[in-house]
């Protein structure tokens, strides 16, 4: 409404008496606010509007049911895994590692804590649940149960629990996981090796023991994750 | 273009204006771009229309984002194709109201294209020098036909398939090559996944891509020229000394805020149809289509979706007999032929033209001369500029009889979509066959009867009662 076209004849448009006889567009008498208001609140309005009408689009890119459905609980059976073995289950669409250590493996991670980046799991970015604030990361110091992929940019590490040379990756490679893509490490409790690019340990979610020989990954005493 | 471009803004608005002609554009198009001061009703629905295009585009690509084209069986036997449809109705957030709103959208796109088609039917749109304009609309009628049928084939439900089923069988009609160019349009010896998926590159980004092209040669072409109005007056002849045309008013902002008016009514009966009754009774979401598509079986009654049924009506009415009426009316342009003055030639090869037909009409199937008929009633409104030899523009300087020829034109369309729409009897197909005739007696016979008459001289300034 401010720009008036130059040299318009006000009274041949047959405009509205309060703006005619020779004022320009953009002139309102003073006593005629009316306009300016009316489009301001219309426009308010508008964009108001214009918000809601953007929620549903929005909103449908937002998962599904099904996709939700997707994400319940599931549940494995641990006993068939042997010990220094690796069980893989898809949890949500992602890998989670049900490891069965071994007593070696267990007993070697204290003395790792000063190669670590977060020895002692206090990184809130992956929170870990109260029962698995432990130097083992997991309920049963035997069965580590952490999600496979790399806290870094997501690819999935693969096993080395051989240790030193066998490995190939170092003389003093104490056993736990590499990731290939731009080679973080993380101990057998998933904990990440300093100066790495990956920033924190292996996530460990919600779970419970239903048995001895039987876990649900994504749910426990509280409820679902 | 000029070689110094002096730029009077500053700042951001300078910057880009030295590198993009936003302010010219914008004074051409919007600021200084006068639109007569008349216009009524009818003209909303010019802007109307890009706003459902712009709907069924934003609205296409969320659906995109969920819909598969594959006409196989899941693991429950369902077409996965149609599975995704009810995947997007019942589990995608909102997915509803989004399938709702472009369902509707491609009804009211029809409703909405036929009341601004007719509009530059009544006030002469289409008469110099406007003819391109209303070329480059009557393309984009068609486009959007083409659009709408194969959008219709995605939800992959029993009036999809039996409806392209039909339709691509309509090109199977064509003599000597039909049965091959069927095939070749399918993709497939039968409508199938290859179909839908083609159909589905073709709805989603072939038309949009031409459709818009169309449409912005369809709006080039109007600024060009400047619009018309209800009174058939052309403004630009009467300009004040700045030459701004008496009767002209700036489209923005007279008309971009009166267009946002025709929107707010526009939106409320659009949603009250999409959340209160979005199958409008079977006519918007057709009952046979919540079937899953069963190539053994065709629905008891099947008919094309509403905004198809006139030409559908007249495809019906042209059955064996009806040729009799075709081989007779092949007679008739022979005679306009012979009274015509000019050049010799021309006479001889359009009687020659006229016998050839007219025998043609009896050799090859009136199957093949339906889907002729139904063509040539789209077709036949490229011409209309050329057959409209009436002294005046607008319908309101026209003898009243005329104008009871066009109120016979509309009643007689909505007869014959109606008749389309209800399975065919004798006393509809007699009706249809009555139908058709007047409807292409009107266009053919133009010429002469727009050279009848007493019409009213045009007014010099336009009709216009200051509110």
């Amino acid at each position: 409404m401010s720009s008036s076209p130059p040299n318009s004849s006000g009274p041949l448009l047959g405009l509205s008496s309060a703006v005619t006889k020779g004022e320009s567009f953009d002139m309102q008498p003073a006593s005629e606010p009316n306009r300016r208001n009316w489009m301001i609140a219309c426009g308010a309005v508008g964009a108001g509007a214009a918000a809601a009408v953007a929620v549903p689009f929005l909103g449908s890119m937002a998962p599904s049911e099904k996709a939700r459905s997707a994400g319940a609980p599931v549940e494995v059976d641990i006993s068939d895994i042997p010990v220094g073995g690796v069980k893989i289950v898809e949890w949500r669409g992602k890998p989670v590692w049900v490891v069965r250590r071994t007593p070696e493996m267990v007993k070697g991670l204290e003395a790792l804590n000063s190669q670590l980046a977060d020895p002692t799991s206090d990184r809130t970015d992956y929170p870990v649940p109260a029962y698995a604030k432990n130097i083992h990361r997991s309920i049963k110091p035997e069965v580590l149960v952490t999600v496979g992929i790399c806290t870094h940019l997501g690819c999935s590490p693969v096993s080395k629990f051989e240790t030193g040379e066998a490995s190939g990756i170092s003389a003093d490679w104490p056993g736990g996981f590499f990731c290939p893509c731009h080679g973080s490490t993380f101990d057998s409790a998933g904990r990440v090796f300093a100066n790495k690019p990956a920033p924190d340990n292996l996530e460990v979610p919600r779970h419970m023991y239903l048995s001895d020989s039987r876990i649900v990954i994504g749910q426990d005493e509280q409820g679902e994750a | 273009m000029a070689a110094e471009k002096i730029v009077q803004a500053d700042g951001l608005l300078g910057w880009v204006d030295r590198r993009f002609p936003l302010i010219s554009l914008y004074k051409a198009h919007l600021s200084e771009y006068y639109a007569p001061k008349n216009f009524n009703f009818f003209y909303f629905f010019g802007s109307l229309a890009m706003l459902v295009l712009v709907l069924q585009i934003v609205t296409g690509i969320f659906l995109v984002m969920h819909y598969k084209p594959d006409a196989s069986l899941n693991a429950a036997g369902i077409p996965v194709a149609f599975a995704s449809v009810e995947y997007i109705m019942r589990e995608v957030p909102f997915g509803w109201l989004i399938r709702y709103m472009h369902s509707t959208g491609a009804s009211a796109f029809f409703a909405v294209i036929f009341l601004h088609m007719f509009r530059g039917l009544i006030y002469g749109s289409y008469r110099e020098p406007r003819e391109l304009i209303w070329i480059f609309g009557c393309l984009i009628f068609l486009c959007l036909m083409a659009e709408a049928f194969m959008g219709y084939l995605l939800p992959w439900g029993q009036m999809s398939y039996w409806g392209a089923q039909v339709i691509v069988n309509l090109f199977a009609a064509v003599p000597f090559i039909g049965p091959d160019l069927a095939i070749w349009i399918r993709g497939d010896f039968v409508v199938g996944d290859a179909t839908l998926n083609r159909f589905f590159a073709f709805h989603v980004i072939a038309l949009p891509l031409v459709l818009l092209g169309l449409v912005a040669a369809h709006i080039i072409a109007l600024h060009e020229v400047g619009s018309n109005n209800p009174d058939g007056v052309e403004i630009k002849a009467k300009k004040d000394s700045n030459g701004i045309p008496l009767d002209g008013i700036p489209f923005h902002p007279y008309y971009t805020v009166h267009d946002i008016v025709g929107f707010a009514g526009f939106a409320i009966l659009f949603f009250a149809v999409v959340f209160f009754a979005p199958e409008f009774g079977g006519y918007f979401l057709e009952f046979n289509n919540f079937i899953p598509a069963d190539p053994l079986v065709t629905p008891a009654h099947i008919a094309p979706v509403w905004y198809f049924t006139p030409y559908y009506s007249m495809l019906r009415a042209t059955t064996d007999v009806f040729m009799w009426v075709m081989v007779a009316s092949a007679g008739l342009g022979a005679l306009a032929f012979l009274r015509m003055s000019g050049s010799g030639l021309i006479k001889v090869a359009g009687i020659g033209a006229m016998v050839v037909l007219a025998v043609l009409f009896r050799v090859f199937d009136a199957k093949f001369w339906g889907v002729v008929v139904m063509g040539g009633a789209v077709l036949i409104m490229f011409v209309l500029p050329w057959l409209d030899k009436s002294p005046v523009k607008s319908i309101r300087q026209r003898p009243g009889w005329q104008k009871w020829l066009y109120g016979i034109f509309v009643v007689n369309f909505f007869v014959l979509g109606y008749l389309g729409v209800l399975p065919p009897t004798p006393g509809g197909t007699l009706i249809s066959q009555i139908g058709t005739v007047y409807y292409f007696a009107f266009f053919a016979l133009m010429p002469i009867w727009t050279r009848m008459g007493e019409y009213q001289p045009v007014p010099e300034r336009v009709q216009f009662q200051p509110h």
